[in-house]
């Protein structure tokens, strides 16, 4: 064959096909034998869990990290990809999950950052408005990317691929940041480029997002290979039992109750961000109660850790009044003092904030448990306690570790957030707030975990979940609310609302909402 | 073609933490040997004078340990703050201080005698470091001021401080104008613990602090918390382990220590307060602290190895007519193998073989 001769047959050769691709790390084999072919035209699903080696997958085709052993054809031809510029001059773009942007320079200037040679601006600009028209991702080229929301970000990293005139493009669970409605407009995107004849490679764990999307899937689990499947002709339950090797987990949820005491209650809460590009509080007004869960669903950066810090403690505030814990005026106690009246937190970076990477997850535990467990005597600490307080943790939870003197670091993101739910849960709180409570981890523990905070919650506790995922807040929360824009939208019985009206709300349109709507996301408002 | 490529470890090596200080220490004797070379002098004979000379007698150990006294207790002070990143440089003018304050109880006490006037004079020198050192523990904490300046900075207020008494209020009238305070009274005195040296009392006191300050540092729930906001720092603010508690106490934790380190030395060797009290113990104490990897039983090994630098820079002086700053650069020449030798944990090297490309 030779596809270079001939247009007709290039549409016949695959673009991309890996052979047995391997890559180990000094602890573990990340990818083990792995084949895949993408066509030119075909949006191409890798479907995994977390750990499954999707993101090791993607590393090796966009030039990261290189294969311990395996082959790599691009549209045809035998390559090593050298580094991610030499991927680009190849044709091979990627988005990554978490952008990189730099939030103080313009759309333009970030664009001409990362185009090789020194483009002229005036020219770009007018370049990155034709492609941004064409494919019906409007970005103003003179907006200052800390002003953008995440959805208009995801946009200037696409766009910045698009530039490049990309023949495979890899997208890293691109939805994971988007409300329902964005991740429509970017679904007809991914669909026009593919309709064009470029080869797109969509990884996700979200199996009826990739039901509705992708021509083809291919499914790892645990480095290899376990199927491949029309995700059209397979049921959302037919493809998770590929992934993970049994059918999805569900969860018990009766009704909670609704006339328990008040644990939280925000009355009024008014807070300045810290960070310049963080987002302010406005007027927020909340009570959880006993016995119930209630969720605050929202797209990231719309407030939601600036409320975690306040009713953490972590930012203690001016006043006392606005944060109220077990009818306590918590408002300018410190975190451990608000842990004294019943709090328990989950935050959402496990590691450097849930725990000490450099230490023992017998340490770890010392880090918040000391008083509610007795960790510590006369100012000395007990270190039998925290080892057997630990060990309890891990056997419950079923953390796979190498003990209570392993590092907390040494664990996978998933196993870390088991034992930090675990540790919080164990204290018995009478109010537990948790960010993001199963982000990374793997469909099986976080069914596990959705089901320990439902029986926290059938114990008595009152439960604040904090979630980008809709998904996870309908099938645990009672009520639910929405944050955008620093400001808090009214609860709703979990009956009385759906994921459409959710979404909705999740641009700063709730019923009674100010005349102002918050930076929704799907707006190319200029700043002129 | 052979590269070289610095490559993360997975996890820090745990091995080469403890092997880094013995190869910075082998490195710098075999700088030693290249730079006596680079003088003139033989180079073995240089390496005995400097390295073995000291240890020759039991004179010259029990001036060892003398001289190890005050590194062991300044460099464990210091440990417990750096262990919590708060960074304080000054325990050199901490040291006057508790020198100062020190003298000073022994001159107002003069009449008196008994043990009474020594657990005075420990007093005031811990509450004199203290007191420097809550300077820069005040300004970081109310005003975020930088503490490594501030404390820097003091040191040479201080000197300037020692200098005017000694000059001053505090000159001995029967001193010939020399710039030093009268001499103590025996009750002011620490007892000596082998006839015959100058090894007194405030040996088994830094023993003591040493004990206090592993306990401390690997039993305490304030040393762990101090540990954590040293390590994680967003983890401490999770906690709710106070980061402005962290910076007073690390920051006083160095003082006292330095201030004991400097009445030890007036009460000592000593035996009065001159504008020359301190020969660079608080700096060098620093190095020593690091090279103990930050844990007692280390500080005190590392204490030993930076007295016998101390003592064969003497030596060389004497035996090799070679300049007073010989020891500072073997000082300095152990700091800076250590910092290199530190990167290898962290990191490792990587040899590769890579194959040239055409066009490329």
């Amino acid at each position: 064959m030779k596809p270079e001769h001939a247009a007709a047959a290039s549409d016949a050769q695959p673009r991309l096909i890996l052979q047995g691709i391997r890559k180990v790390y000094p602890a573990v084999v990340a990818n083990d034998g792995i084949d895949l072919r993408v066509m030119p035209g075909e949006i191409h699903a890798v479907l995994g869990e977390n750990g499954a080696g999707k993101s090791t997958l993607m590393k090796i085709i966009y030039g990261v990290t290189r294969q311990t052993s395996g082959e790599m054809f691009w549209e045809g031809q035998p390559v090593t990809v050298e580094n991610p510029a030499h991927a680009r001059s190849l044709g091979i773009g990627m988005v990554f999950q978490h952008f990189s942007l730099f939030e103080t320079l313009t759309v333009l200037e970030n664009v001409a950052l990362a185009l090789p040679g020194n483009p002229d601006l005036a020219d770009l600009a007018r370049r990155i408005e034709s492609v941004s028209t064409r494919y019906g991702l409007p970005v103003d080229p003179r907006r200052h990317v800390h002003a953008l929301s995440v959805g208009e970000r995801q946009r200037v990293e696409i766009v910045r691929c698009l530039l490049q005139n990309p023949r495979l493009l890899i997208m890293d669970e691109p939805t994971s940041v988007l409300t329902p409605q964005a991740v429509r407009v970017l679904f007809e995107t991914l669909r026009r480029l593919a309709s064009e004849g470029c080869a797109i490679l969509y990884i996700s764990h979200k199996l009826d997002e990739i039901q509705e999307l992708c021509h083809s899937a291919t499914v790892l689990r645990g480095g290899k290979v376990t199927g491949a499947c029309i995700p059209s002709a397979e049921t959302p339950k037919s493809m998770a039992r590929l992934m993970i090797g049994k059918d999805l987990p569900a969860c018990v949820h009766t009704a909670g109750q609704a006339d328990g005491e008040v644990r939280l209650k925000l009355a009024g809460l008014s807070q300045a961000s810290p960070d310049p590009f963080g987002t302010a509080l406005k007027d927020l007004q909340l009570e959880v109660r006993s016995g119930e869960i209630v969720g605050i669903a929202g797209v990231s950066g719309n407030g939601q850790a600036e409320l975690l810090a306040a009713i953490s403690g972590e930012i203690p505030l001016s006043e006392a009044g606005p944060v109220q814990i077990c009818g306590n005026q918590a408002g300018r106690l410190s975190p451990d003092q608000r842990r004294q009246i019943g709090l328990c937190f989950v935050p959402e970076e496990r590691l450097g904030r849930g725990a000490v990477p450099s230490m023992a997850l017998s340490d770890n535990a010392i880090l918040t448990a000391a008083a509610a467990k007795g960790l510590v005597k006369h100012g000395l600490i007990d270190f039998r306690a925290a080892k057997a307080f630990a060990s309890e943790c891990i056997e419950r939870f079923n953390v796979k570790c190498g003990g209570p003197a392993a590092q907390a670091r040494s664990l996978s993101g998933g196993n870390l957030q088991k034992y930090i739910m675990g540790r919080e849960i164990m204290q018995a709180p009478k109010l537990l707030v948790a960010a993001q409570p199963t982000w990374g981890v793997d469909v099986g523990a976080a069914a596990f975990i959705r089901q320990q905070i439902i029986d926290l919650r059938n114990a008595g506790c009152a439960v604040l979940v904090v979630s980008e995922e809709l998904d996870e807040l309908f099938e645990i929360c009672d009520r639910i609310a929405v944050i955008a824009d620093g400001r808090l939208s009214p609860t709703r019985p979990l009956a009385e609302t759906s994921v459409e009206d959710i979404g909705v709300w999740m641009s700063g349109m709730w019923p009674g909402a100010e005349s102002a709507p918050a930076a929704p996301s799907d707006q190319s408002t200029s700043d002129l | 073609m052979l590269s070289f490529k610095l490559e993360a470890r997975p996890e820090a090596s745990r091995t080469m933490s403890y092997l880094s200080p013995l190869i910075a220490v082998v490195l710098t004797m075999l700088g030693g040997l290249l730079l006596f070379s680079a003088l003139g002098k033989d180079p073995l004979e240089g390496f005995q004078v400097f390295f073995l000379n000291p240890m020759r007698s039991w004179y010259g150990v029990s001036e060892l340990l003398l001289k190890a006294v005050p590194l062991m207790l300044i460099a464990v002070g210091l440990a417990i703050g750096f262990r919590a990143n708060v960074w304080n440089i000054g325990a050199e003018g901490q040291f006057i201080l508790g020198a100062c304050a020190a003298t000073g109880a022994a001159l107002l006490l003069e009449d008196v005698s008994g043990p009474q006037v020594l657990l005075a004079m420990i007093v005031a020198g811990a509450l004199g470091g203290a007191a420097w050192a809550a300077i820069p523990a005040f300004l970081r904490t109310r005003f975020n001021a930088n503490e490594i300046l501030v404390s820097l900075m003091l040191v040479y207020v201080a000197q300037l401080l020692v200098s005017w008494l000694v000059f001053g209020p505090w000159m001995d009238p029967d001193g010939f104008n020399f710039p030093q305070s009268k001499m103590f009274s025996d009750s002011a005195l620490l007892p000596m613990l082998v006839e015959g040296t100058r090894l007194n009392l405030a040996f088994v006191m830094a023993l003591g602090v040493l004990v206090v300050g592993y306990v401390f540092m690997h039993r305490s729930y304030l040393g762990f918390k101090m540990r954590v906001a040293g390590e994680a720092a967003d983890a401490a603010r999770y906690a709710g382990f106070s980061a402005k508690r962290m910076v007073w106490f690390g920051m006083l934790a160095g003082g006292v220590c330095a201030g004991l380190a400097g009445m030890a030395e007036v009460a000592g060797p000593m035996g009065q307060l001159t504008d020359k009290v301190a020969s660079g113990y608080g700096f060098a104490a620093i190095i020593v602290a690091f090279v103990g990897r930050l844990n007692p039983i280390g500080i005190f090994f590392a204490s030993l190895l930076m007295a016998l630098l101390f003592l064969g820079g003497e030596q060389a002086q004497l035996y090799m007519s070679l300049p007073a700053s010989i020891s500072k650069v073997f000082q300095g020449m152990l700091l800076f193998f250590l910092l290199g030798s530190d990167l290898f944990i962290n990191y490792r090297l990587r040899m590769r073989r890579t194959l040239a490309k055409a066009g490329a």
